[in-house]
């Protein structure tokens, strides 16, 4: 077990302190934009794309081709951006990678910088974040008194700024063409794709867009080298992953660990089970867009591979842990309703439909629901994250259609319900 | 050239093809609400979603562009579903009383129901009730009829420069409206209508006043008599199924007297006349160092525009009323006498291309009499459609008139008014002759024809070189406001008409449309101008008879009077 417990991008936690740039240099810190700034270019995207390190935001496209799209695009000047805007609950590594290891990060977005040629950065916080806020502002000014960022940075002529943004706090910021329109000023509604943003992201330029734990990988793969990082996961997943643990669990935290890992071991070896001995009675995987499974795929590795044959994936690595007291329908019904606030009003499907689906799940509640109305809700469902603009109204479904699919009595046991009442 | 396949249908496109144009290409026409072809894409309505080969989820048919190799399908059962539901969705949250409506068969999201057949809803019915906007004199909202397309917002802000209109909230609360929710007269909204040529329902519309002209046609008492402006006769046609561009003067003149009006006249009769006016105003600015460049005055939506935006450049503005009010002013100051009448017995309407003509029609100072309306009603194109149709007049059949005496008479250089460019192309074939004294070779000024946003022209008279201007839309004439005001403006005239195209584009023509068909009905505005046999405003003879036994002379004392006005600084 506790092989599979693996600290790289959370070892400086607590041996740093996140206000002293200082710590951070005295314990590596730095070594790797060195490194990265004596490399070519190009030899850098070669090493990211050779440590396969997939993006930890939930979608999991590679990184390496997504820094090489930006490098390769044309439009000047070229940005990094970080999604910072962790607004999925049950989410909160990238808080703590954040407040206790913030250079990390910003070491992450200047050497992404240098390979993709971009010369501006932007984290963009959660803005209920004012703690992380406050931590990476400081860590941005005593990063340009040290030289690693402004003009000529380390006197290798290469010149790059950043700074921390924030929203108001909508959920919607983190999908990320809505975070850029905030980043423009602009209200955060996602746009049409392609094109994507590495080649017409923020201000219309290209832009490599990654969330934190993701920029907090790179040097480490500067540092070990792809091969070698590549070496510490599985086939399909390479590095360590972050999972925020929560919910119905003895220890709720947050745990660096491999990809060969089951959600069983993350649940009952390292969170310690349920309170009370109670048995688990689902999980959620990823947040409230995620997933909702049954205690029978626990056994499953987080590995894609393993868990791409369920149609599931480990994404940003929030692991919500529900006990036998719960009623599906009741964690339905505001699972729903976090949506039908958050959704940005944009598109017909997510607008329209959330309400929608929200009245229909009244009707399960109250008993009165048809098989017509099931039937209607499945196919609502589907057009919602089959036609939706965005992310946020194609996922909004995925809790209610895996209930469906796993815990379909819970539901179809209420049709008709209140007539039996009768 | 790409390859592609729809419903299994091999075609070539040129790259960079929208799978929307692309389908059209191969016959099939995929329904659209947010999409427009002249404003930027939006895909947020969802309605023209496709199946692309290899995507993990439905496309949207309006954004996204072909590649080598893409396989599209746009007839699939879960295209259907996906199309179906989203209708009933928007349905679900719409105010559902069609046959009440003023776009009742007009309407696109009824036209897209009705194809998809759409029976019965499923999906409860989700009411709003959120306050109407009829504030106004020209244009209502609607907010509970809004699908949130956002196609007005683009309109307004994009094309016009005035972005009045914006998206306010979220999730299923959202709105289309002014900042702060404030109503169209409290805001600074010319009123040009152009939201709601461009909306596909009934959330923003011109306000109706059919039954306004009714009632006068039914009062025994009235003389009613009615204008039409130059853009309606080349627009009107495509409410009765003709191709745009069709011209229809003698049909509209013959509908209108079918309709019961006791005259019909024409705007172009007092086009002329500002020709005239206007013409020397230039002139006597030119020669007495008066303020230059001078701006142009017949288009209301401009009017509005200058005055709340640039009240500082209005002393640029030509005092001329516009044709509408020219001809209002002599229809109560000079015909009523003429006929033996008062001027309240008279009951004048005008039939336009625009709603700000209705803001127009009601300023205090367009009364001659000081207690009537010199226009008592103005009509759209669209509403004078709906009259038609109310009576039952079959516009197919009807023979072709001729406008009554004395103000049925005009020439090309007045129907041109109705194309931008034509008003300064009218003035440059006066004010040439005028001043040079010689036949102009040739009679067509082709530097300020067409749809280019600015337009330039440098005119010979006599040795000295005058140059003008020409924009249309609002944004366009921003851009020589600000020149103006930075001194760099060496023009001697620019013309300004607020709508795209000019008033063959206008905010109360025929919906549907779009650049193409704002061509279609240019095209037919020059060949209106060149089948006439007098093009040159001067040489209309019905316009002399009026100066020789009524004005007496441009610019002179009963012009002055009747045919020229003063602008307020309305500046929020």
């Amino acid at each position: 077990m506790s092989n599979k417990v693996k600290k790289l991008l959370t070892a400086r936690f607590g041996v740093v302190s996140p206000d002293s740039i200082e710590d951070y240099i005295k314990n590596g810190g730095y070594a790797s934009l060195k490194k990265a700034l004596g490399m070519d270019p190009e030899a850098i995207i070669t090493e990211v794309k050779a440590s396969g390190l997939r993006g930890r935001g939930g979608a999991g496209f590679p990184t390496g081709i997504k820094m090489e799209s930006v490098r390769r695009a044309t439009g000047s000047p070229k940005y990094v951006v970080c999604n910072a805007d962790e607004g999925e609950p049950g989410n909160f590594k990238d808080r703590y990678l954040m407040e206790k290891d913030p250079h990390q990060l910003l070491e992450g977005m200047i050497i992404s910088a240098f390979a993709a040629g971009a010369d501006y950065g932007a984290i963009f916080v959660r803005g209920e974040y004012i703690n992380s806020i406050k931590i990476l502002d400081n860590a941005i000014k005593q990063a340009r008194k040290a030289g690693f960022l402004g003009k000529n940075i380390l006197g290798t002529g290469f010149d790059f700024e950043m700074d921390v943004y924030s929203g108001a706090g909508s959920y919607v910021c983190g999908e990320e063409f809505a975070l850029l329109a905030a980043l423009e000023g602009k209200p955060a509604r996602s746009t049409f794709k392609p094109p994507f943003p590495t080649t017409e992201g923020l201000n219309g330029k290209p832009t490599q867009i990654n969330n934190v734990e993701t920029f907090a990988n790179i040097s480490h793969i500067i540092d070990m080298g792809g091969a070698a990082y590549a070496a510490l996961g599985t086939e399909a997943s390479t590095g360590t992953k972050l999972i925020s643990l929560s919910g119905n669990i003895n220890h709720p935290g947050l745990y660096e660990v491999t990809y060969d890992i089951t959600l069983r071991e993350i649940i009952e070896e390292l969170g310690g089970g349920v309170p009370g001995g109670r048995a688990v009675k689902m999980v959620q995987l990823g947040g409230p867009s995620g997933p909702i499974i049954p205690p029978s795929l626990l056994d499953l590795k987080i590995d894609a591979n393993e868990m791409r044959k369920y149609n599931l994936s480990i994404a940003s690595g929030a692991i919500i842990v529900i006990d036998d007291r719960a009623d599906a329908l009741d964690i339905l019904v505001r699972i729903m309703e976090f949506f039908h606030h958050e959704s940005c009003g944009k598109c017909t499907s997510c607008r329209e439909g959330l309400g929608q689906v929200l009245g229909l799940l009244d009707k399960f509640v109250d008993g009165t629901a048809t098989e017509a109305d099931l039937k209607l809700l499945r196919n609502l469902l589907d057009v919602m994250s089959q036609a939706s603009l965005c992310g946020l109204g194609q996922a909004a479904p995925t809790a209610i259609k895996t209930i469906l699919q796993y815990f379909g009595d819970e539901l179809c046991g209420r049709i008709g319900a209140a007539k039996e009442v009768k | 050239m790409v390859n592609i396949t729809i419903n299994n249908k091999k075609i070539q496109v040129p790259e960079g093809t929208t799978i929307l144009n692309a389908a059209k290409q191969a016959g099939i026409d995929i329904p659209v609400l947010c999409y427009h072809p002249d404003l930027d894409i939006k895909a947020n309505c969802r309605i023209c979603v496709v199946e692309v080969e290899g995507a993990r989820t439905l496309q949207t048919a309006c954004s996204t562009r072909v590649w080598e190799g893409m396989a599209v399908r746009t007839n699939t059962p879960k295209v259907r579903q996906a199309r179906k539901i989203i209708v009933e969705l928007i349905l679900a949250g719409h105010e559902m009383d069609c046959t009440y409506c003023k776009r009742n068969n007009r309407c696109d999201l009824q036209k897209i129901a009705a194809d998809l057949g759409i029976r019965e809803n499923p999906f409860r019915h989700v009411e709003r009730d959120l306050e109407r906007d009829t504030s106004g004199p020209s244009l209502e909202r609607n907010p509970n009829k809004c699908i949130k397309c956002g196609r007005c917002i683009q309109m307004c802000g994009k094309v016009q420069g005035l972005s009045l209109l914006d998206y306010v909230g979220r999730s299923d609360e959202v709105e289309i409206k002014p900042a702060f929710g404030k109503y169209l007269t409290d805001i600074a909204c010319v009123a040009c209508g152009q939201c709601a040529v461009v909306c596909p329902v009934a959330a923003i519309t011109e306000k109706e006043d059919i039954d306004r002209v009714w009632e006068a046609i039914n009062d025994p008492d009235k003389v009613v008599i009615v204008q039409t402006a130059p853009a309606v006769r080349v627009a009107l046609g495509e409410e009765f199924g003709f191709e745009p561009g069709k011209v229809v003067t003698g049909k509209m003149v013959a509908a209108l007297r079918a309709l019961g009006f006791d005259k019909v006249f024409d705007t172009d009769f007092t086009a002329d006349l500002t020709i005239i006016e206007e013409g020397n105003e230039l002139l006597q600015r030119l020669s007495n160092g008066g303020v230059l460049p001078m701006l142009t005055s017949c288009s209301p939506g401009w009017i509005n525009f200058i005055e709340q935006y640039y009240p500082e450049l209005l002393p640029h503005v030509s005092t001329c009323k516009s044709p509408q009010q020219m001809f209002g002013a002599l229809a109560k100051g000079y015909y009523a006498a003429k006929i033996g009448k008062r001027p309240e017995d008279i009951f004048s309407v005008s039939i336009m291309p625009c709603t700000a003509k209705k803001y127009e029609a009601q300023r205090p100072e367009m009364s001659v009499d000081g207690k009537n309306p010199d226009v008592d009603v103005v009509l759209t194109t669209r509403e004078l459609a709906k009259m038609l149709r109310q009576a039952g007049i079959n516009f197919d059949a009807l023979e072709e008139e001729e406008y009554d005496a004395p103000f049925g008479l005009s020439t090309g250089a007045a129907v041109i008014f109705g194309a931008t460019g034509g008003v300064m192309e009218a003035a440059l074939r006066t004010v040439y002759e005028v001043v040079t004294g010689k036949t102009l070779p040739s009679l067509d000024f082709k530097d300020v024809r067409g749809l280019e946003g600015i337009k330039e022209a440098t005119v010979d008279l006599n040795g000295t070189p005058v140059k003008v201007a020409v924009a249309h839309t609002l944004a366009n004439a921003r851009k020589l406001m600000e020149l103006i005001k930075s001194g760099k403006a060496d023009y001697a005239f620019i013309e300004i008409m607020c709508c795209p195209g000019g008033c063959i584009g206008g905010g109360g023509q025929p919906y549907g449309t779009t650049n193409e068909v704002r061509k279609k009905r240019i095209a037919a505005i020059y060949e209106a101008d060149r089948d006439l046999p007098i093009r040159k405003s001067h040489e209309n003879p019905a316009i002399k008879k009026l100066y020789e036994e009524f004005l007496g002379e441009p610019l002179g004392e009963k012009s002055h009077h009747l045919l020229h006005t003063h602008y307020n600084d309305r500046k929020a």
